[in-house]
């Protein structure tokens, strides 16, 4: 059965929307395939704004990956924004992917990547615009399997209701063995219908169908116990990871839009992992262990990659990109590759104590010296003891030091607010701290027009983590802390005026705080929030704290919990976790120990140059951390003749 | 410096291209193709490119232009037929030549349009193009960021006439009809020829014009296109190429 395209419908509207180019696709490096010839058709989605969804790397990467296969197709499909959602539903135009502009729900299978849990609510638009019910139950053998990666679906409880399925951890190898299930059980016939290729899939241990758990709770509202209610499905799910980043040198050929995004350049992903155990940082958690990609790999990534894009910027990118066991050959030999063709060379991630003179050149060869980010998180002493951030302010004013002597003017400091036992005293820290940044820069450059740019975001307890048991800080608490700092900033004489201060309010925070420690019954209060016109809540200018405490009244009545229930409060060791079934490797008694270590201030070591402090990831998954030095080091590509 | 003049198109869905899009899109395929461009001087150098009068957003093109400086000598025509290839199809490079004469952008004299009104009876929009010829001044409104600004949209329009719906050897249209292929309706087309002038007047503030003129009001946007942009031949009303002079001045051989 062919699948008409909808871009004659679509393009009638498109005079009446903002950024056209968005929703007619015709990127640079993407593929339509035959319909007809593929047997398994994805549908991939960022449930955000294009600008924001094209530019992602696991999107990016899946799409690669599924299409080479013969007979698998993938396309893309993005959120509309409201204009254009208001004039699809007049014109009754479904949901659609960009590449062929196929209707979502014609695929098999609806992949969605959530970064974040503020794409939950366009997760449903995209639902309701494709003609897929919301919840799964109601869905029948025509719609899509409906299914969530992302870090977001470590803890896929609060959009279990909306989901057939989830997969946690890297999504290469795994889309392809699901997409094997699913040719097979096609090929058979569909024997089953919907149910048994979704049982087929639970039985691998490595994709988790909400359905076929039931939730148990307990008088006072919490959760007794989560148990399979299907013959062959497992207790718990697992984490996929895969070992060697050298056999995934994905993307290839990386998507270069027409329409401006917010990263334009060409990333490369030199490892993935982070074993520096910050302990409020769920990525560093969740994607144990640190698996390296060689220097070699990087080399050729770059290289392939700028030839098919065009780019002029390479990103190197991982959780904290100077720990690479290689970096700075790696930013000497690309430094050395690429200057001459005006390339330059960008760490997103960059710790302050890895940083160094060294890397500093490699990175400004190019001339240009923009600012200088670094990340301390805890304003004082005590505070990066807690969070295990092990950044001494010597570091840091070294670090700093060194920038500008080479030339930087402009250094962000970001930090969090609300981490576990913080006290007023503590973020008043983060102002003495940009304080004597301002000051060495003074001193090193001889010049007073040096500025710090403090950024200060509200800490919210992740999932897997050891702060999963932490009490949030409530909004108003958060405001009154940040207030209280910019005073003191804003009130410096000597200083005052060369700090920046950007701040967050704390009330987005508790909307993430209740999504990302929520389980089901926060379901009904995001449906909630989407049938009152919630989208886009990310973004500030579509984000109504009001909506969604009125949606979570309204959601969760009855059942005895409520917002300050999931988020300000503190959990015990005993209590039974949504996510607890969800296994991400880490060891949950590991977890607990590290969280009392941080309430006593105690620090972890980072296990690529300490022993290992059984975290659980390795021994459970029967390997070891994946990491250099090779010793080897990228050779000029051409000889040059001068 | 070799310099050299390219003449590209915005078609198909890739009208939506913006022209700051088209700009990186540009500026990347010229890397891909490792065109050797000069740079401008400066703490951040940039490739020399320069845009002329770019069609606006949603509008389709068969003549836009742009002017390229090299840091080495380059065939022109196979530097088109690369930056061509480099380019996503719908953004085709069409014609090239090397940089033989000066003002060039004064020569754009004049742009032809090809305004294609689907849903609209063809008899209706001629005579709606007779009630506004008939005029010497339609003024019409534009709301531009300054607020609403008004203007005469006739005196720049050298041309104006109903055309027979048939484009690409009469695609557009099932055989004998004035019917649209795509959707079964009436469909009408317009070929216009404005100057260049200030304000400008574009594509969209001639149909204001006819609607206030003649009351012709199409029921869905219309799709408009950019055929050419040159010197105009005021006696004929057409739009000649403004890459002729260059290819002129070209040594023989």
């Amino acid at each position: 059965m062919t699948v008409e395209s909808v871009f004659p419908r679509l393009e009638a509207l498109l005079p009446h929307v903002q950024k056209p180019i968005q929703y007619v696709g015709g990127e640079l490096n993407s593929t339509v395939k035959d319909w007809d010839a593929c047997d398994v058709r994805w549908a991939l989605m960022y449930p955000d704004a294009y600008e924001v969804g094209l530019p992602n790397q696991g999107v990016m990467i899946l799409y690669e990956v599924l299409n080479e296969r013969e007979g698998v197709l993938a396309e893309r499909t993005y959120s509309v924004w409201p204009d254009l959602e208001a004039l699809m539903r007049e014109h009754r135009v479904p949901q659609f992917t960009v590449d062929a502009h196929r209707p979502v729900k014609a695929f098999d299978v609806f992949g969605l990547s959530f970064s974040t849990e503020l794409g939950y609510t366009n997760m449903l638009t995209a639902l309701d615009l494709a003609g897929i019910p919301l919840e799964a139950k109601d869905r029948t053998d025509e719609d899509p399997i409906v299914l969530a990666g992302g870090h977001a679906a470590f803890n896929p409880e609060p959009i279990a209701d909306f989901l057939d399925c989830a997969v946690i951890g890297d999504g290469e190898q795994a889309v392809l063995d699901i997409t094997e299930i699913i040719r097979a059980w096609k090929a058979e016939g569909r024997p089953g219908g919907r149910d048994e290729l979704l049982l087929r899939l639970a039985r691998t241990g490595g994709v988790y169908v909400p359905k076929f758990y039931d939730v148990e709770y307990l008088a006072d509202g919490r959760i007794g116990r989560v148990v399979p209610n299907a013959p062959g499905v497992p207790w718990r799910v697992s984490k996929h990871t895969v070992m060697d980043l050298d056999e995934w040198p994905y993307p290839k050929q990386p998507l270069v839009p027409l329409a401006e995004t917010v990263h334009e350049r060409m990333s490369v992903e030199i490892f993935r992992g982070c074993t520096r155990g910050c302990r409020f940082c769920q990525a560093g958690m969740i994607t144990r262990p640190v698996r390296e990609r060689s220097i070699t790999g990087i080399g050729e990534m770059v290289e392939r990659g700028l030839k098919a894009t065009g780019f002029e910027e390479v990103g190197l990118l991982s959780l904290s990109s100077a720990d690479h066991t290689e970096i700075g050959d790696i930013a000497k030999g690309l430094a050395d590759r690429y200057t001459e063709d005006k390339i330059g060379l960008s760490l997103p991630s960059t710790r302050v104590d890895a940083f160094n003179i060294d890397l500093a050149n490699e990175l400004s060869r190019n001339g240009r010296r923009s600012g200088l980010t670094f990340a301390p998180e805890g304003g004082s002493e005590r505070m990066r003891k807690v969070i295990n951030k092990m950044v001494s302010e010597e570091d840091l004013i070294r670090t700093v030091a060194t920038a500008y002597g080479n030339g930087w003017r402009q250094v962000k400091l970001y930090f969090m607010c609300g981490l576990p036992t913080e006290t007023d005293e503590d973020v008043l820290q983060i102002g003495e701290m940009a304080k004597n940044v301002i000051q060495k820069g003074r001193e090193v450059t001889g010049q007073n027009d040096i500025r710090c740019t403090v950024s200060i975001g509200g800490f919210v307890p992740k999932p897997h983590t050891p702060f999963q048991w932490a009490p949030q800080l409530s909004a108003e608490a958060t405001d009154a802390r940040l207030a209280k700092l910019r005073d003191s900033i804003r009130g410096d004489r000597k200083y005052g005026k060369n700090i920046g201060y950007r701040y967050h309010d704390g009330k987005p925070g508790i909307v993430e705080g209740l999504l990302s420690r929520g389980d089901r019954r926060v379901g009904a209060v995001i449906r909630a929030v989407y049938e009152d016109g919630g989208r886009f809540d990310g973004w500030r200018e579509y984000f109504s704290y009001d909506r969604w405490m009125a949606s979570a009244e309204k959601g969760l009545a009855g059942t005895g919990v409520d917002v300050d229930w999931y988020t300000t409060r503190e959990r015990s060791y005993e209590e039974v976790l949504p996510w607890d079934h969800l296994d991400s490797g880490l060891d949950k008694d590991w977890l607990w120990e590290d969280w009392q270590d941080a309430l006593e201030e105690v620090e972890v070591d980072d296990c690529r140059w300490t022993p290992c402090f059984d975290c659980g990831v390795c021994p459970q998954m029967d390997t070891a951390i994946q990491i250099g030095p090779t010793g080897k080091k990228l050779l000029p590509l051409t000889v040059v003749n001068k | 410096m070799q310099r050299i003049r390219l003449r590209y198109t915005k078609r198909g869905r890739l009208r939506f291209t913006s022209h700051r899009d088209f700009q990186r899109a540009f500026e990347r395929a010229l890397r891909r193709s490792a065109v050797p461009m000069a740079y401008s001087a400066g703490f951040t150098p940039h490739p020399k490119v320069s845009y002329a009068n770019a069609a606006p957003t949603g509008v389709a093109s068969e003549a836009e232009y742009l002017e390229i400086g090299l840091a080495a000598v380059r065939d022109p025509e196979q530097l088109r037929a690369q930056l061509d290839e480099s380019l996503p199809a719908g953004l085709d490079v069409i014609d090239a030549v090397e940089v033989r004469t000066p003002n060039f952008v004064e020569r754009l004299e004049a742009s032809e349009w090809l305004v294609r009104l689907d849903g609209v009876e063809p008899d209706q929009a001629a005579k709606a193009v007779r009630t506004f010829l008939a005029e010497e001044k339609v003024e019409v409104e534009r709301r531009t960021k300054n607020g609403v600004r008004v203007f005469d949209a006739r005196g720049a329009v050298a041309a104006l006439e109903a055309v027979e719906p048939q484009v690409d050897g009469g695609t557009d249209t099932a055989a004998g009809t004035d019917r649209d292929v795509r959707t079964g309706r009436p469909c009408a087309i317009l070929r216009l020829v404005v100057r260049h002038a200030t304000p400008a007047v574009r594509p969209d503030d001639v149909l204001s014009g006819l609607r206030a003129t003649a009351d012709l009001a199409p029921p869905v946007p219309a799709e408009v296109t950019r055929l050419a942009q040159g010197p105009l031949d005021e006696e004929s009303g057409t739009v000649t190429d403004p890459l002729a002079l260059d290819r002129a001045a070209a040594p023989a051989g």
